[in-house]
């Protein structure tokens, strides 16, 4: 029992005090890691990182999930990923009930107006970021060709077909399952 | 209560397909909430997730809770991120407590590699998509380049950007009121 309350505690504060996205909550489970709990060990913790990349789901709420597993089983797993979600879900109900309120003033509104192309910059660095994990690497030549080429050829190919069409993004997610498989990428 | 398994459903799709941070669900929610169910606008999104940027929780479930309370009040919230989190729980706990070898398959490898390629097409797509709804003028543009060289220079927390876009926001509203308002 001691164990699911204390990861209810452990993920209520990574839930309070990770801002931003999913890799905000990193330091907070290596954290973790180093307590005396006894959970799971920082090697772990960087194999679930890699698996909760690339698995579907948000990569934080797949850290939460795997982490409260390797503590507390099943249920320390499912019990984790609630607690990390409780403090977001009730501030931003807070915050939303507040953004009604103020949603015809100008000053919210000009605030938005500036924080659009702000958040527009964020939004292009995350972007970067998926490139470094899908085709652009550290170490020379910094550019994987073969994933680059399928890259090149998934994007016009959808930006093309847009006009007449526009395809489903499970359809190319699993054309670059089915593409990963079959050129080994 | 046919409403809230809708909004259950369209999450836990969002959820499924989202792979990687908070970001990679953009494409899915465009098609699922922006464009299908027209739930939310893309210049609402941008709001959630400056808001997201600098309120506790991780990304992804103050954007679900949003949209959720914004349907069918807080209980949609909580119904909302309850449907983005259960893939997760779903296929993690089957991946931990009986797949863990399955990562090791060579071609399980390959087939992620693919998937992050095909994340990198659509995350490109939604960026084209939110620079159109979130540029709207020359303003637009001068500052989307300063905050980007400002982040590759600095790499600083995004609240600070958040903060700099309060400020800015604030700036502006006082300087067109100051002119007369001859703009909006």
């Amino acid at each position: 029992m001691t164990v699911y309350l204390l990861l209810i505690y452990e993920f209520l504060k990574i839930g309070i005090f990770s801002v931003g996205g999913g890799l905000a909550t990193l330091p907070f489970l290596y954290d973790l890691a180093s307590k005396d709990y006894g959970w799971f060990s920082a090697q772990s913790l960087a194999d679930m990182l890699a698996v909760s990349e690339s698995t579907p789901g948000p990569m934080g709420v797949n850290m939460a999930t795997y982490a409260g597993f390797h503590a507390g089983g099943i249920l320390g797993g499912i019990v984790a990923t609630l607690a990390l979600a409780v403090p977001g879900i009730v501030i931003i109900i807070i915050i939303y009930k507040f953004l009604e309120k103020f949603k015809d003033n100008k000053y919210v509104n000009g605030v938005f107006y500036a924080l659009h192309p702000a958040v527009g910059a964020l939004i292009t660095l995350a972007v970067l970021q998926v490139y470094q994990t899908s085709f652009l690497t550290e170490e020379t030549p910094y550019i994987l060709p073969l994933h680059f080429v399928v890259f090149a050829v998934l994007l016009v190919g959808k930006l093309l077909l847009n006009k007449k069409k526009k395809l489903h993004p499970v359809l190319i997610i699993v054309i670059g399952a089915v593409l990963g498989a079959a050129l080994g990428l | 209560m046919k409403e809230f398994l809708d909004l259950y459903m369209t999450f836990f799709r969002v959820g499924l397909f989202t792979f990687g941070g908070g970001m990679a669900m953009l494409p899915m929610l465009t098609k699922e909430i922006v464009e299908d169910k027209k739930w939310a606008t893309t210049d609402e999104i941008l709001n959630y997730f400056a808001i997201g940027q600098c309120t506790p929780g991780i990304i992804a479930i103050n954007t679900a809770t949003f949209i959720g309370t914004k349907r069918k009040g807080a209980v949609g919230g909580v119904v909302a991120t309850l449907g983005m989190i259960s893939p997760s729980l779903i296929i993690i706990l089957v991946i931990a407590a009986v797949l863990s070898q399955i990562m090791e398959y060579p071609i399980v490898g390959h087939i992620f590699a693919g998937i992050r390629v095909g994340v990198a097409v659509l995350v490109t797509e939604a960026l084209i998509g939110i620079l159109k709804s979130g540029i709207k003028d020359i303003f637009g543009v001068i500052f989307y380049g300063i905050i980007l060289a400002f982040c590759l220079i600095f790499d600083p927390s995004p609240v600070y950007v958040v903060l700099i876009g309060i400020v800015v926001g604030v700036a502006r509203i006082k300087l067109i009121d100051k002119k007369g308002g001859e703009k909006k």
